[in-house]
């Protein structure tokens, strides 16, 4: 199925979505990785408030590379998601509805999913000239010193992804391969 | 002798890195096809399409093909009777490595101390494997490596008595652990024998031998063929997504080994298989 979707991501719509379906993504999403991912950890475990509230925002694991002149970021698609996996239930908890990446999740992650009401959605990996172009702008807003680990502010527009993991505990990764698999 | 200035080595580097990143080779660009032609999965199909059409604007509009540009693997091939004029060489190699990575909007990915992390911020030191060849040239290879594939590499040190079945189920269980983590449809690069480094080494230049090449050896191209198709029956697919695709092409090297080893490493590379070499 495919839809067009807005993000944040409201609570009705992160439910309504179901592994496998093809979504156009348009609105606002904050990127992050490992080492943004550290910090906001250890920010919370000193009782600190993060740089982005979760609640209802959707982190896309990206870093790009520089923006040519004139140009509103580099390359930029998906890196593996499951290096976050440690990370990721906390911000889950905390109200966070929706994670764009690529590669596995953990089991720890799936429950977290399902129990916030959440997604997870795939990007083509390797895709990232291509997905440049659903990217209007992009903004710093936290732990710049990191490079292109900071924390960005991205607008979106029709930017394509699939449904891997939903609020059901589905997941494409385990479910489609099934379906051609032809081993003994 | 023939003399060559390192300063053409370092502009060599440089362009290399710029070049690799944009544009992928002919014979990676006509396997990727083939791979769209022939996957059954409409999802895996529109992946394949997805990933053309990627190529088309990163080389149109030089955006690098992947955010990833990777962490700079360098090959230098020295010949024997060339004389290097000017800085050390792996002084020159990393230069070009700044320049091009700075000069090319490349993504800076490397970190100086692995525990501290702290980027350098000009994506050096490479990793220059350099060797002694024949005649007087100098023939550079960059390969840069993303590390959504370097992840899932792995090495497996099995016992002789493990045989040629060992060597199989080890490719096969590290293809099946990488999944869509590896950004397939995968470059697979094999190295079997050796000592525990020069096997790591070899998977990493079996993944430089061109796509629609084949071991010289029979029995190494017959594994080959096999892995290929056992690995496409995995169900794995583009972007892991499910399909028939999920490796385009399997590379194995081999090297003499030890009576009581058979050591086997496995280099993953994603769809984004990049190399460029020049000769000086």
């Amino acid at each position: 199925m495919e839809r067009k979707i807005r993000v944040p991501l409201s609570a009705e719509d992160a439910r309504s979505l179901r592994a496998g379906d093809y979504v156009y993504l348009t609105g606002t999403v904050y990127t992050a990785r490992d080492a943004a991912h550290k910090r906001m950890a250890e920010a919370l475990s000193r009782g600190e408030e993060l740089p982005v509230d979760p609640d209802g925002n959707v982190i896309y694991y990206m870093g790009p590379s520089p923006a040519r002149e004139g140009r509103a970021i580099g390359s930029a698609g998906p890196t593996t998601a499951s290096r976050m996996d440690r990370y990721a239930p906390q911000l889950l908890d905390l109200g966070l509805r929706g994670m764009i990446g690529k590669g596995k999740r953990s089991q720890a992650v799936k429950d977290a999913i399902v129990r916030n009401g959440a997604v997870y959605f795939a990007a083509v990996g390797g895709a990232g000239a291509l997905l440049s172009h659903c990217i209007r702008s992009s903004e710093v807003v936290a732990y710049e010193d990191l490079g292109t680990e900071a924390i960005r502010r991205l607008e979106i527009e029709d930017f394509p992804v699939i449904v891997v993991a939903d609020c059901e505990g589905n997941d494409l990764y385990l479910s489609a391969p099934a379906k051609y698999n032809e081993e003994k | 002798m023939r003399t060559v200035s390192t300063d053409l080595i370092r502009d060599a580097v440089a362009e290399l890195c710029i070049e690799a990143n944009h544009f992928l080779s002919e014979d990676m660009r006509e396997a990727l096809q083939a791979a769209e032609e022939s996957e059954v999965s409409p999802l895996g199909k529109r992946v394949l399409g997805q990933l053309q059409e990627n190529l088309r604007i990163a080389g149109e509009e030089m955006i690098p093909i992947c955010q990833d540009t990777g962490m700079a693997v360098v090959f230098a091939e020295i010949g024997q009777d060339v004389h290097l004029e000017g800085e050390l060489l792996e002084t020159a190699v990393n230069e070009g490595v700044r320049k091009g990575y700075t000069e090319g909007f490349l993504r800076k990915s490397v970190v100086g101390d692995p525990l501290e992390r702290t980027n350098t911020g000009d994506n050096t030191p490479c990793v220059l494997h350099t060797r002694i060849v024949p005649g007087d040239h100098v023939r550079l290879t960059v390969a840069p490596k993303g590390f959504g594939s370097e992840n899932m590499s792995r090495i497996f040190m099995l016992k002789p008595a493990d045989g040629e079945e060992g060597v199989k189920e080890a490719v096969l269980q590290a293809v099946r652990d990488a999944g869509p983590n590896a950004c397939p449809p995968m470059v697979v690069g094999v190295g079997i024998g050796g000592t525990f480094e020069k096997c790591a080494l070899l998977a990493k230049q079996a993944l430089l031998r061109p796509a629609d090449s084949h071991a010289e050896d029979p029995r190494y191209r017959a594994m080959e063929e096999e892995l290929l198709r056992r690995i496409n029956q995995s169900g794995i697919g583009p972007g892991g997504l499910g399909g028939r695709v999920t490796a385009m092409t399997v590379h194995i090297l081999t090297y003499p080994t030890h009576i009581a080893g058979l050591p086997v490493a496995v280099n993953i590379c994603c769809h984004v298989h990049r190399h460029a070499s020049k000769e000086q």
